[in-house]
C-alpha cells in the first residue's frame, strides 16, 4: 500500500519505534496533565478545620468544591420562614378563632398560629396537617410539637451549642412528610446463628455498610447501653464479658456507633476525639461534650416521643422487621453536615416552638 | 538496560523435567505425584517447570485438614445468607465465621454462635500444624538446615497467640479472630481501640520495625543482587565461600553509601531474623495486651514513653466552623 521507495527505507533503516513512542507518550501525557493543573487548578483541593494542638493532626478536612456549596436546604427553609407578628394585647386567639388547634398552641394569636401552620404544612410537606381530627398524621402532629418544643428547651445545650440556631419541623423533615435518614431495628441480620454471630457482618444502612455490628443504634441510642469499652488504669484484671469487662465485639459496636456518627456528621474521628486516646476525657475536643449531650437527648427522642409513635402510625410507616415506630439519630437532622442547615438559625422567627409554656416569648 | 528494568525472569530453561534427587531409597521418589510439565507464563516469574508435588501423608492431613476449615467457614456464611448464592457472592466480603459469644468463656459453645468456630479452628490448627511438620520432614529428608521451618514457626506462634493462647489466658474462646475478610479487620481495628490504642504497645512498634525493616533489607538485596549480576553476583553461594569482583563492588557500593555493609553470607542472616521477629515480637504484645496490659496508653504514659502535652492544650487553636464553610469570620 505504500510506495515501493518508502518499504525499501523501511528495510534499509530498520528502527525501534516503540522505546522512543513510549517514552514520547509518558513525557507528553505527563505535560499534558500538568497544564491541565497549573491551568484549570487542583480539582481536588482540600480545606481543613483545625481541633486540636498544633502538630497533632487534628484536623477534619473537607474538599474545596463541598465547602464553596451551601447545604441547598437553606434556601428552601428561608423562603418557609415568616418573621413573627408580635402581639400587641386583646388579640384573638388562636383557640377561639381555630378549629383543631394542636395543644399547646391555642394561646397563640391568630395572626401567629396561622403563619406557623401554614410553615408546618411545608416543612412537613403534608398540605392538610391539622385539618381532620381523625387522621393519624394529627395525632402524630400534636407529639412532634411537643418533641420540638422540648428540644428546643431542655436541650439547648446541644442544640444551641454554639449560638442560636433552634430546631423546627425541617430540620429533619425538609419537606417530606417521613424524614429521610431515619432507622428501625433489624438485629438479628444472619439467618441460623445466634449472639454476637447474628448481629454484624452485613451491608445495612445501621451498620454503615460496614460489617460492624448493626444494632449499634438500637442498643446505644434506644436502650442506653453504656457505650465506653476502655479501661482507665494501665492494668484492668478480668475476663471478657463478666463484671463488666468489655470485650472486642463491644469494641466493634462502639465503633459501628462511632462510623454512623461520623457519617452524619461529615466528620472523622479527630473532631470529637483525640485518637491517640480515644477515651480520654482531658484530650477531647469541646465537641465531645456536645455530643455526649446529643447521645442523651437522641435517647429521649426516641423514647419518650418515637417508640410510642407505634400505636398511632400505620402499619405502613412501620419498621420492616419488626413493626416498630420510626427512631431517629445523629443524621435525621444533621444530614451529613456538621450542624444542621449548616448552622442557620431556624428558631429565630418561631418562638412559638421555642417553648413548651404555651406563652412565646415575642421580645427578640 | 532494559534487561535490568524488568520484573521478569530473563532466562527461562525448558527440557526434560527434572525429577529431583531421592537420598532416601526410594520414599520421596514414591511419594512425587504429578506428571511434570512446563509453563512459558510461570517461567517469567520462577521455574518454568510445574510439578510434581511430593504430598505425603502430612501434605494429605494437612489438606484434607485445611480444606474442612474452608468448607465449614464457606458453609456457615452461606447459611447466614440463607443459602443464597448471590448473597453469599455479594457480601462474601463482609461475611464471617464468629467466634462464641463472651458469655460462653471456655466452654464448647452451641454450634450457631461460635461452636462451628471452635470446631473450624480445630481443622486449621491441625493443618497448620501438619504442614509445619511437613517443611519440617522435607527439609530433614533433602538434608537441608531447617531454617524454613524455624521461620514458618515464628508465624505459628503469632496465629497460636491470637487463636489459641491468649483466648485461654483471657478465659474466653470470644477473644480470637473471626474468619471473615472484612470482620477480622474489624476485629483488628477494635482490638486496637479496646486496649487502649496499640499502637502505644513497644512490642507492637518492634513488630512494625522489624516487618518494614524486612521489607527494606528485601529491596536492598534484590537490587544488590541484580545490579552485580553481569559479574556473576547472582551465583550467591559461590561468592560466599569465594568471594569474587561482584560481592567486593556490591560490599564497597554499600559501605561508601553507609559506612557499613553485609556480607554475601550476613546478608540472608539479616533477612532471616527480621522476618523471623515480626511475628515473634508481634506474639509478644499482643499476649501481653488483655493479660498484663489493658490500656497501652495509660502505660505508655507510666513509663514516660508517651508524651504528655505541655501547657494548655490548645482550644483557642480551634477552627470555626462559620470560617470553614465561608460564612462570617
Amino acid at each position: 500500500m505504500f510506495p515501493k521507495w518508502f518499504d525499501k527505507w523501511n528495510r534499509d533503516n530498520p528502527t525501534n519505534v516503540f522505546g522512543p513512542a513510549v517514552a514520547i507518550s509518558a513525557v507528553g501525557g505527563a505535560v499534558f496533565v500538568a497544564a491541565l493543573l497549573v491551568t484549570w487548578g487542583q480539582p481536588y483541593a482540600t480545606e481543613s478545620l483545625q481541633t486540636g494542638p498544633r502538630g497533632t493532626g487534628m484536623s477534619v478536612p473537607e474538599f474545596k468544591l463541598d465547602l464553596a456549596k451551601p447545604d441547598p436546604s437553606i434556601e428552601s427553609f428561608l423562603a418557609s420562614t415568616s418573621a413573627p407578628v408580635v402581639p400587641r394585647g386583646g388579640e384573638q386567639t388562636a383557640g377561639e378563632a381555630r378549629e383543631n388547634v394542636p395543644p399547646g398552641l391555642e394561646g397563640l394569636t391568630v395572626e401567629n398560629y396561622d403563619r406557623l401552620l401554614a410553615a408546618m404544612r411545608v416543612w412537613t410537606g403534608i398540605p392538610d396537617l391539622f385539618e381532620s381530627p381523625d387522621n393519624y398524621q394529627t395525632a402524630v402532629g400534636h407529639v412532634m410539637i411537643g418533641m420540638t418544643q422540648n428540644l428546643n428547651e431542655e436541650w439547648s445545650g446541644h442544640v444551641n451549642a454554639n449560638k442560636e440556631v433552634g430546631v423546627t419541623c425541617y430540620t429533619c423533615h425538609r419537606g417530606q412528610p417521613v424524614p429521610s435518614d431515619i432507622w428501625f431495628k433489624i438485629s438479628p441480620v444472619n439467618e441460623s446463628v445466634e449472639g454476637w454471630s447474628a448481629n454484624q457482618n452485613r451491608v445495612t444502612v445501621q451498620s454503615q455498610y460496614t460489617s460492624l455490628p448493626s444494632d449499634a443504634l438500637e442498643k446505644y441510642l434506644l436502650d442506653g447501653e453504656s457505650i465506653k469499652v476502655h479501661d482507665l488504669e494501665s492494668r484492668v484484671a478480668g475476663v471478657p464479658g463478666t463484671d463488666g469487662y468489655p470485650g472486642i465485639q463491644q469494641a466493634e459496636r462502639t465503633y459501628s456507633l462511632m462510623n454512623y456518627v461520623a457519617n452524619s456528621l461529615g466528620v472523622n474521628c479527630v473532631f470529637c476525639h483525640n485518637s491517640r486516646a480515644f477515651y480520654d476525657g482531658a484530650q477531647v475536643t469541646p465537641q465531645w461534650g456536645t455530643e455526649i449531650l446529643g447521645i442523651e437527648m437522641v435517647l429521649e427522642l426516641n423514647n419518650t416521643y418515637l417508640v410510642p409513635l407505634e400505636g398511632l402510625l400505620p402499619e405502613n410507616r412501620l419498621g420492616p422487621v419488626y413493626a416498630d415506630a420510626p427512631k431517629a439519630a445523629c443524621k435525621t437532622c444533621h444530614k451529613g453536615y456538621q450542624q444542621p442547615l449548616q448552622g442557620t438559625n431556624v428558631i429565630g422567627d418561631w418562638p412559638e416552638l421555642a417553648t413548651t409554656s404555651g406563652t412565646p416569648d415575642y421580645s427578640n | 538496560m532494559i534487561e535490568y528494568q524488568n520484573i521478569f525472569t530473563q532466562v527461562q530453561v525448558q527440557g526434560t523435567p527434572e525429577m529431583g534427587m531421592d537420598d532416601t531409597g526410594g520414599r520421596l521418589m514414591s511419594e512425587r505425584a504429578g506428571k511434570p510439565f512446563f509453563s512459558t507464563l510461570v517461567g517469567w516469574l520462577g521455574n518454568a517447570q510445574i510439578g510434581p508435588i511430593n504430598l505425603g501423608m502430612l501434605g494429605v492431613v494437612s489438606m484434607i485438614s485445611g480444606f474442612m476449615w474452608f468448607f465449614i467457614v464457606g458453609l456457615n456464611m452461606l447459611a447466614q445468607v440463607g443459602w443464597s448464592l448471590p448473597e453469599f457472592l455479594r457480601q462474601l466480603f463482609w461475611l464471617s465465621l464468629e467466634p462464641p459469644g463472651p458469655e460462653h468463656g471456655l466452654s464448647m459453645p452451641p454450634l450457631n454462635d461460635g461452636g462451628w468456630y471452635i470446631i473450624a479452628s480445630f481443622f486449621l490448627l491441625v493443618a497448620v500444624c501438619a504442614w509445619w511438620l511437613r517443611t519440617y520432614q522435607l527439609a530433614a529428608s533433602h538434608k537441608m538446615g531447617k531454617h524454613v521451618a524455624w521461620a514458618f514457626a515464628s508465624a505459628i506462634w503469632l496465629f497460636l497467640v491470637l487463636g489459641l493462647f491468649r483466648p485461654i489466658l483471657m478465659g474466653s474462646w470470644s477473644e480470637a479472630v473471626p474468619y471473615g475478610i472484612f470482620p477480622h479487620l474489624d476485629w483488628t481495628t477494635a482490638f486496637s481501640i479496646r486496649y487502649g490504642n496499640l499502637y502505644y504497645n513497644p512490642f507492637h512498634c518492634l513488630s512494625i520495625v522489624f516487618l518494614y525493616g524486612s521489607v527494606l533489607l528485601f529491596a536492598m538485596h534484590g537490587a544488590t543482587i541484580l545490579a552485580v549480576t553481569r559479574f556473576g553476583g547472582d551465583r550467591e553461594l559461590e561468592q560466599i565461600v569465594d568471594r569474587g569482583t561482584a560481592s567486593e563492588r556490591a560490599a564497597l557500593f554499600w559501605r561508601w553509601t553507609m559506612g557499613f555493609n553485609a556480607t554475601m553470607e550476613g546478608i540472608h542472616r539479616w533477612a532471616w531474623w527480621f522476618a523471623v521477629l515480626t511475628p515473634i515480637t508481634g506474639g509478644i504484645g499482643i499476649l501481653l495486651t488483655g493479660t498484663v496490659v489493658d490500656n497501652w496508653f495509660i502505660w505508655a504514659q507510666e513509663h514516660n514513653f508517651a508524651p504528655m502535652y505541655d501547657g494548655s492544650y490548645g482550644y483557642e487553636a480551634y477552627g470555626s466552623y462559620e470560617a470553614f464553610i465561608g460564612k462570617g469570620e
